[in-house]
């Protein structure tokens, strides 16, 4: 049952998952053997993410399927159910921008991918990174924008990480819209991400993992 | 004329839109020289709109959107409020710069019209957004629910006015409360009810207010806009229009919205996109009858690579998006496709439309391939990247407008431009691109 739950939900069949989802608690079956079978599933939308077999609506769709599923199985949970992480990054749209969807991408890849997301939302000040990096002690800071004022921004909010006397243990990826390389170096951050795949290789290869 | 409109080709109409462009009616030129320069920039425009090679290649600078704010010295949101300054800034840039095209501050919206109405649709500098932010943002929500679908369908209009208007316009919040302006049939009794309802009445004052607001924004405009064509600039879009995928998905489901619908009702998809199109090519082509020059530029949002896969975008974005570009093309009116991010993996689909019809205006998309694949067919405009523009040096630009050039001018069928619009840097750099189609884009 579990090996077709797995494919059932990478697939996106979302009558066929749910209805499996129901029979599965209906017969007892330990709900975290569910949510690490939704996580594999996730993995696998993810790998074909990355392999440019699927796209957004995908990513989205699944993300829809995973809440579902998470909803139908938590009256059945007893604690909290923890799974080991390769590390913690936090990421954010800087100040100015209220453009989320590239953020979103990123955060679900990173998710998928194993690591702790720290997602601070859009318009996120250059304090309000500061306080995160201190709160989390995230080794890896992931600054997203769509329009052009970012540059500044995401300039602005590099500074004051190093201000802050954060920005020697940390790394700092940029990613979204209008950046690319040229920002990155106005910017003085460590590297410029083309895509969500890009964040979780650098994360991984920052953190020693890949 | 000796034909009636109707009964004229695609290609006749384009001919005569194109002479009514040539030679605008009604405008009178500061003089003789400002009335041949300004005939030398449209014919360089419509050479390379229609695949030919014009003296030199035509240049449409990133700066026209909202960057002559920043170029005089003020802000966003000063301009959006304070028209005089708009007009200071807007004349600064037309003044001060030799460009082949003027753009007026069209793009500005008049601050004092949106909060009459209480938009929360965009957040604006002083409005949800910190005062030196340089350009407004779009505030995406799922503004039509899923089972709205039926609704937008059997009255796209009835469904603006009392469900979606409703949800924007703080304003009009009490619209939800008005009757269908169809039951004004045979003698109306109890009709005009709603309208005594207080808050309906404080929405219809709302709204001309606003009115009123954007009469003295158009008049500032108009007054720029007027002066740029006396001085022989000419302007290079009319109307916006946008693809029916893009309705749906920024404006009414949002992103997560719609592309939810693609997998649980694509058939209402298709349904209200068929229904979209037809409106979106009725503004548009309202818009240009009233305009000088017969372009319409779309902004093209969710088809990008990115976004969805070759087959999702030939199963939902092209085929309600062609419609409309067809109709545009069939009216003689050449639309500006502005593809957002970038098209690599559309170009062996977006190329299939009359020679010589659209120009395919790129910002990220590799320029080479482009000309490659769709050169033949489509003019391509494009793409100096923002980031370039905005921390690169005069020389650099110059440098890389120079080898887009040698790529994408060949046989003609090219307009240098930007990215993405710019909104702040060094203006240096916009002459320099300007100097880079002087001295490279020769034919």
């Amino acid at each position: 049952m579990s090996g077709d739950f797995v494919n059932l939900l990478a697939d996106l069949k979302e009558d066929e998952v749910i209805k499996l989802t129901k029979k599965r608690l209906d017969a007892k079956e330990d709900p975290l053997k569910i949510l690490e079978d939704s996580r594999k599933g996730m993995e696998i939308v993810g790998k074909r993410f990355a392999g440019g077999e699927y796209f957004l609506p995908e990513l989205v769709f699944s993300g829809e399927l995973l809440k579902q599923i998470t909803e139908m199985v938590k009256p059945y949970l007893k604690g909290e159910a923890t799974q080991k992480r390769l590390g913690k990054v936090v990421i954010g749209t800087v100040a100015g921008d209220i453009h989320d969807i590239g953020l979103n991408i990123v955060d679900f890849m990173l998710d998928v991918n194993g690591f702790e997301v720290t997602n601070l939302g859009v318009d996120v000040s250059a304090e309000k990174f500061v306080k995160a990096v201190q709160d989390t002690k995230a080794p890896i800071v992931g600054l997203s924008g769509f329009l052009t004022p970012a540059f500044d921004a995401m300039k602005d909010t590099i500074e004051a990480l190093d201000k802050a006397g954060l920005r020697k243990n940390i790394k700092v990826m940029i990613g979204g819209g209008q950046m690319d390389d040229e920002v990155r170096k106005y910017a003085k951050a460590d590297a410029y991400g083309k895509d969500a795949m890009a964040a979780v290789s650098l994360a991984k290869q920052w953190i020693g993992a890949s | 004329m000796a034909k009636e409109w109707a009964e004229l080709s695609p290609q006749e109409k384009r001919e005569q839109r194109f002479q009514r462009w040539l030679s605008p009616p009604g405008v009178t030129f500061a003089s003789p020289e400002a009335e041949k320069a300004y005939k030398e920039r449209v014919t360089r425009f419509i050479k390379a709109f229609t695949l030919q090679k014009p003296d030199r290649v035509p240049c449409i600078l990133p700066s026209l959107g909202l960057y002559p704010a920043y170029y005089a010295g003020t802000n966003l949101a000063t301009v959006m409020y304070d028209f005089d300054e708009m007009k200071r800034a807007w004349r600064k840039v037309l003044h001060e710069f030799d460009a082949d095209t003027f753009v007026p501050p069209v793009l500005v919206p008049p601050g004092p019209a949106l909060e009459a109405v209480d938009y929360k649709l965009y957040k604006w500098p002083g409005h949800g957004l910190s005062p030196s932010t340089l350009s407004y943002q779009c505030v995406e929500g799922e503004y039509m629910k899923p089972d709205e679908y039926d609704a937008l369908i059997r009255d796209p209009s009835d469904f603006w006015l009392r469900t979606y208007m409703p949800r924007v316009f703080g304003a009009f919040k009490a619209f939800t409360a008005l009757p269908a302006w169809t039951s004004f049939e045979e003698i109306v009794i109890g009709n005009f009810l709603p309208f005594a309802n207080p808050e309906v009445q404080a929405g219809l004052n709302a709204m001309m207010k606003a009115g009123a607001e954007s009469l003295k924004w158009a008049a500032a405009v108009g007054e720029v806009s007027a002066e740029a064509l006396a001085m022989g600039f000419p302007g290079v879009m009319s109307a916006l229009a946008k693809a029916p995928f893009d309705t749906l998905g920024d404006t009414l489901r949002g992103t997560q919205g719609i592309m939810m619908d693609m997998f649980q009702r694509p058939q209402k998809v298709h349904e209200a996109m068929e229904r979209i199109a037809s409106i979106a090519i009725n503004n548009a082509l309202a818009s240009v009858a009233g305009a000088v020059a017969p372009i319409v530029m779309m902004p093209l949002h969710k088809g990008a690579d990115t976004f969805m896969s070759v087959k999702q975008y030939e199963t939902f974005y092209w085929p309600t998006f062609k419609k409309v570009i067809m109709a545009f093309v069939n009216e003689g009116i050449t639309p500006v496709l502005f593809a957002e991010g970038s098209y690599n993996k559309r170009l062996d689909i977006i190329g299939d439309l009359p020679k010589g019809t659209v120009a395919w205006y790129f910002d990220q998309t590799d320029m080479a391939e482009a000309k490659k694949k769709i050169g033949d067919r489509c003019c391509i405009m494009g793409n100096v990247p923002t980031s370039l523009m905005m921390t690169g040096t005069p020389q650099q630009v110059k440098e890389h407008c120079r080898k887009l050039i040698e790529v994408c001018g060949k046989g003609g069928g090219y307009v240098l431009a930007g990215g993405a619009s710019v909104d702040a840097g060094n203006p240096e750099n916009m002459r320099a691109m300007m100097e880079a189609a002087r001295e490279y884009g020769k034919y």
